[in-house]
């Protein structure tokens, strides 16, 4: 005869498998989460285990040759060291602080001397463009650099379509000014809104481009979402992000880090290992993740596609 | 427990305690990789700026000693200006290691004789050229003599009047450690202003006690005139 016997445990009391099986996950995050509390007092940053961003893939972009070879910083790096002083001035400020930048919708204005000038979507804006992904090195003024696999398109195919005059010399960049949502620009830490510029032959050049993303996703917030500049030939400032004007000028634009100190940044900002920062040397730069620093390439070895834009010109004076 | 004892034997081994929590929390994070992507700027930093508060820390003990009557703060001093030499110095050797010697180009190898030469010149050539490193190194510098003399036989063998008027050298400390820290940021000088504003509170208090001091010394003279 069976017996049946009813269990001394309910089954509701029985804790459930899956999260059972994720206990010594649960216990390191709680450890690792009160030694972040504990961290956090003390000024010692606090790593995230996952990152807090929407990460949305790109459909669809072509592969390029840009960058074969080299090796890819880590995702994590390329998205928690950053400079995007709108966002506060430490490299872990723009991961932390830029979540509640709404960037839908975005308009981004083309106006100066250009045939069509026009309030754009964003999105009629890219549309006609095909994205590629381009795998470029980004070297910061600071002595740091990082390699990106960035997805855009050619700044070109915008300059073509919008048609500048012949009068046109110069582009000109401006980032969102918005204080609610960019909590560093409630200080004047620089001159708001951040603008930069490009010579026209230099913005022409097939190096630069406008990226929408890298990894294969769409730009996190951090790193200039939804659409910024990349020069990998100049220093890291001159890739404007987050953009929402892009005017041409007859006139050499006056770009923010110059405002702020004209003795150390100037319109070019040309990556140059024997042209000194006043304070330090640009000879190394220390690749992140590495530890011994690595000799600075002029024009950041892209000088094979960049040099002649600058020939006879004397780029001591030109920094 | 008399107040001395009770000081000797629980508060200053706290203190001592506490003063290392900074080192062994930047240690625990640097093990567990939680100092983001460039973790030697973060150590070189983070030692920056103890350094600083210890400096703070220190100069603070006397004017608020002054201010509320609490002598036994003074039992704490040597101990915290240690620590300020202590971190000041382990930001510099972090400087020395992740700056100078990192940057080397070891032509030769790296576990050459010319690689001590090459890294004494470098180190050298940063102090000599760059104003921010000179400043920083002066500071530095004006601590040794003072780490050095800490101890109660030196009290002694330079005579207390001596030994507090080569202690003063921690005001150049105080002084160049802002510079160095203002000459160093790109943009933003809230930290180092913070930190300007603290030092010149702390030897401005100094500088009006001494202008008393010196006024309430000349009044008697005057009366008898």
């Amino acid at each position: 005869m069976l017996l049946r016997k009813t269990p001394d445990i309910r089954s509701s009391e029985i804790t459930d498998k899956k999260l059972y099986l994720r206990r010594r996950e649960f216990i390191r995050a709680a450890s690792v989460g009160a030694a972040a509390v504990a961290a956090g007092t003390l000024g010692v940053p606090q790593a995230d285990a996952a990152p807090s961003w929407p990460r949305v893939k790109i459909p669809a972009f072509a592969k390029t040759s840009y960058g074969t070879g080299e090796k890819p910083n880590a995702y994590q790096d390329s998205t928690t060291y950053n400079n995007f002083y709108e966002f506060g001035t430490e490299k872990e400020d723009p991961s932390n602080n830029a979540g509640p930048l709404k960037t839908k919708p975005w308009t981004v204005k083309v106006d100066g001397l250009v045939a069509k000038p026009a309030d754009y979507q964003l999105e009629d804006f890219i549309k006609p463009y095909a994205l590629e992904e381009r795998i470029y090195r980004m070297r910061c003024v600071e002595r740091w650099s990082l390699v990106i696999p960035w997805v855009g398109f050619p700044l070109a195919n915008i300059l073509k379509t919008v048609q500048p005059t012949s009068a046109a010399k110069f582009v000109e960049f401006t980032t969102l000014f918005r204080p609610q949502e960019m909590p560093g620009q409630r200080r004047d830490v620089l001159r708001w809104p951040y603008v930069e510029g490009l010579r026209l032959d230099e913005a022409m050049n097939p190096l630069a481009i406008m990226a929408v993303g890298l990894y294969g996703e769409y730009l996190p917030n951090q790193n200039g979402a939804p659409m910024r500049l990349v020069v990998p030939w100049k220093y890291g400032f001159k890739g404007i992000k987050s953009i929402v004007r892009i005017r041409l000028t007859d006139r050499q634009p006056m770009n923010s880090w110059q405002l702020s100190a004209p003795s150390e940044y100037g319109f070019y900002s040309n990556v140059n290992p024997s042209v000194d920062h006043p304070r330090w040397s640009q000879a190394r730069e220390r690749r992140i993740g590495e530890f011994l620093m690595r000799p600075t390439l002029i024009f950041n070895g892209y000088g094979d596609q960049v040099a002649s834009l600058y020939s006879g010109m004397d780029l001591k004076k030109n920094y | 427990m008399s107040v001395d004892r009770w000081i000797r034997r629980v508060a200053k081994p706290i203190v001592f305690a506490a003063a290392l929590l900074p080192l062994s929390l930047l240690m625990w994070s640097a093990v567990h990789g939680e100092l983001g992507a460039d973790p030697l700027a973060k150590i070189t930093h983070a030692t920056g700026d103890w350094t600083l508060r210890f400096i703070v820390i220190t100069l603070a003990i006397t004017p608020v000693r002054r201010l509320t009557g609490w002598n036994w703060l003074i039992s704490f001093r040597r101990m915290l200006g240690l620590y300020a030499f202590f971190y000041g110095s382990l930001h510099f050797l972090i400087y020395v290691i992740a700056d100078r010697f990192a940057g080397l180009d070891f032509q030769n190898g790296i576990w050459v004789w010319s690689t001590a030469r090459a890294l004494a010149a470098s180190i050298w050539e940063d102090i000599y050229k760059r104003p921010y490193i000179t400043v920083g190194f002066i500071g530095l510098t004006a601590m040794a003599p003072l780490a050095l003399t800490s101890t109660a036989g030196w009290i002694r063998r330079l005579g207390g009047r001596n030994w507090n008027r080569l202690h003063r050298l921690i005001y150049v400390t105080a002084v160049a450690g802002v510079i160095h820290y203002w000459w160093l940021v790109k943009a933003d000088i809230l930290h180092p202003a913070i930190y300007a504003s603290l030092v010149a509170i702390l030897l401005g208090f100094r500088l009006f006690a001494a202008i008393k001091r010196s006024r309430s010394h000349r009044q008697p003279v005057h009366a008898r005139a």
